[in-house]
């Protein structure tokens, strides 16, 4: 069986997260990390591979800029086998649905069975990712699972929604996305970190992929930012010591603001 | 006027607030038309009518429950070539981004995900979000095709704008993919008869330093003094003190209250990132130093053990 992991490589969530000029994501004054929602999809995959009576080979993805050889890496000390890092000065920019071609196209010529991915990313948030790859795969979607399985050619999971938790059930291939309620991801052992230095990591650009440079990027991005702005700090608010009457004293700002 | 699709979340028939929230945003930029799907759809029309919708298109069947996402995409491609929007509007629910982003990518448009604010625009609708834990406000348009926006809850008022909300059946006919995921199971989440998280206008969370699944029953307490929905930190669910549905944050849900009082949570970035936003934040906490009181309106340094109880008990005696 054949696992493709998606991994993205994403700004520090506890740096001073900002913006580039030409409003993309800053990722050059921030430090960034393998998003931690994916490392949730890496711990999925080798739990599958370890379940499993088939031979079970990990490739871990990402589409990002130089540094996010950094979490793939990180994915390979972990456990997976092989990676692929999807990269070129067009990317710079590229939107969800963009992301989504690249990925797909990537998937594709790695060849898979299953695609593994985490609930979101970090910093755009969006989650829609996953279903977008499903789409363009034409495979079902499997997503937002806090219970995973794959037995004979099915997978299998349970979806935790608003309403309901669903068991849900699809024929290989498929993509799975897996939440942060999935199990905790294991830590790289040291023998991991060593082993991972020596995994091929592949590099492939847009036309290896076949992509026109127009397709992605900024400027092939269907949806446009015209600002953004920090948010104005919020201004002080009163804080009191509790010296017996604290329950009191908030119970009458609440009253003053109409709460009660 | 222009039309705009509004896609109703429903629970049998009885629509859920945040879709009546978008049709006051629809209203802002043409005639909202709803979409109805599944088991009771015909019985939204009254409450769609009530708030602006001027058509409302429904489709019964049992794909929309036994598979996931795909047939609600396809029932909502259908609508749009039937109707050919200026916009596409979805609540921002988990589902309802999926079904908003393949919609989006089968009919050649953007996507705009998680906005809480839309006004008209001359290039089109534009839509507000606030990202990064809601350190920034950002304002984005769509450059191609038909817009589809997904709204966060809580980001419009519910208006009552009495419209004819005439019933029409919706062609559907299912794509291949449609029944690729099938549900095999389902168990409803029990109702715990307080407001559902996302829609409260009070929210009454606990983190860590409840300290303890049987302490959250004070959490509780003042909750229901307030009319109010119970919200979690990550720390209080990972430690089984509270269900991941009510959980707040990055991983959870957002919330965007009228008043958000945080107990014994100390206000990481990934909190943060779900309730920022509240108009009004207050805290309880026993360490002065926590970032919590960053963000806080009015704050209390002391031990929620008093604190809590005491604030509930006085609510109560002012609500007689
Ligand atoms: C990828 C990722 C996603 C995450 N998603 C979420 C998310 O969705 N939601 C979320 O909440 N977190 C999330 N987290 C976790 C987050 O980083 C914090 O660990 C978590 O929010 C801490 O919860 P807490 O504030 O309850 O606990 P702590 O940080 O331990 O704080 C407990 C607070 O309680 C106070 N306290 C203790 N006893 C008392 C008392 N008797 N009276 C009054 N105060 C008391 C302490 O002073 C302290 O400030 C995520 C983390 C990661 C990495
Ligand atoms: N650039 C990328 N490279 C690889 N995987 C990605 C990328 N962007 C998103 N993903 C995957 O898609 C998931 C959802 O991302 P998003 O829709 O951006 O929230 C992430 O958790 C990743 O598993």
């Amino acid at each position: 069986m054949r696992i493709v992991v998606i991994v993205k490589y994403v700004p520090d969530a506890t740096g001073d997260r900002h913006f580039a000029d030409d409003l993309t994501v800053d990722r050059d004054d921030v430090d960034g990390l393998l998003c931690e929602l994916d490392e949730y999809a890496v711990e999925q995959a080798l739990q599958i591979s370890e379940n499993s009576d088939d031979d079970v080979e990990i490739t871990v993805l990402t589409v990002g800029p130089e540094d996010a050889k950094d979490a793939l890496r990180k994915a390979l000390s972990m456990g997976a086998d092989k990676a692929i890092h999807v990269e070129d000065d067009d990317l710079h920019g590229t939107d969800a649905i963009g992301t989504s071609l690249v990925l797909a196209k990537a998937i594709e010529k790695a060849g898979f069975d299953l695609v593994v991915s985490g609930m979101a990313s970090t910093d755009g948030t969006a989650g829609i990712v996953p279903a977008l790859v499903a789409e363009r795969l034409g495979v079902p979607q499997v997503t937002l699972l806090s219970e995973v399985s794959v037995e004979d050619g099915t997978v299998k999971g349970r979806r935790d929604g608003d309403a309901a938790s669903e068991q849900l059930q699809a024929s290989l291939p498929a993509v799975v996305s897996v939440t942060d309620q999935s199990g905790e991801a294991r830590y790289p052992s040291f023998k991991g970190i060593m082993a991972a230095k020596k995994k091929p990591v592949e590099s492939w650009d847009l036309s290896d992929l076949e992509i026109d440079a127009e397709e992605v990027g900024l400027a092939g991005a269907w949806t446009k930012v015209e600002s953004a702005a920090e948010r104005p700090a919020r201004t002080a608010g009163t804080i009191v010591k509790d010296e017996g009457e604290g329950g009191k004293q908030l119970a009458a700002f609440l009253a003053s603001q109409k709460f009660i | 006027m222009a039309e705009v699709l509004v896609y109703v979340d429903h629970v049998d028939g009885a629509v859920r607030k945040p879709t009546l929230e978008l049709l006051t945003l629809a209203r802002r930029i043409g005639e909202p038309v709803a979409v109805a799907l599944g088991n009771g759809a015909a019985d939204t029309a009254a409450a769609l009518a009530e708030h602006g919708a001027v058509k409302v298109l429904t489709h019964e069947a049992s794909e929309y429950a036994d598979y996931l996402v795909v047939p609600k995409v396809d029932a909502l491609q259908a609508a749009v070539a039937a109707v050919s929007p200026a916009a596409v509007l979805v609540p921002s629910s988990a589902e309802g981004k999926e079904i908003a982003a393949r919609l989006a990518l089968r009919i050649g448009s953007g996507i705009i995900t998680d906005a809480v604010d839309l006004e008209a625009g001359d290039e089109g609708p534009v839509a507000t979000q606030s990202v990064f834990a809601a350190s920034f406000t950002t304002k984005s348009r769509i450059s191609r095709g038909t817009p589809v926006i997904t709204v966060k809850p809580n980001s419009a008022a519910v208006e009552a704008a009495p419209a004819a909300g005439s019933v029409e059946d919706l062609a559907v006919t299912f794509s291949e993919a449609a029944t690729g995921t099938k549900v095999t199971g389902r168990t409803p989440r029990e109702s715990t008869g307080r407001p559902e998280l996302t829609e409260a206008a009070i929210v009454v969370s606990g983190g860590r330093g409840v300290n303890g699944a049987e302490n959250f029953a004070i959490i509780e307490a003042l909750a229901d003094s307030l009319g109010a929905a119970v919200g979690a930190s990550r720390a209080a669910v990972d430690a089984g003190w509270y269900p991941h549905t009510n959980q707040v944050g990055q991983t959870g849900k957002s919330v965007s209250p009228q008043l958000y009082i945080a107990n014994g949570i100390s206000g990481a970035i990934q909190h943060r990132a779900g309730m920022q936003t509240s108009k009004t934040i207050v805290a309880v906490n026993k360490d002065a130093e926590a970032p919590i009181f960053d963000l806080v309106d009015y704050g209390v340094v002391g031990d929620l053990f008093d604190v809590v109880p005491q604030l509930t008990q006085e609510i109560n005696a002012i609500n007689g």
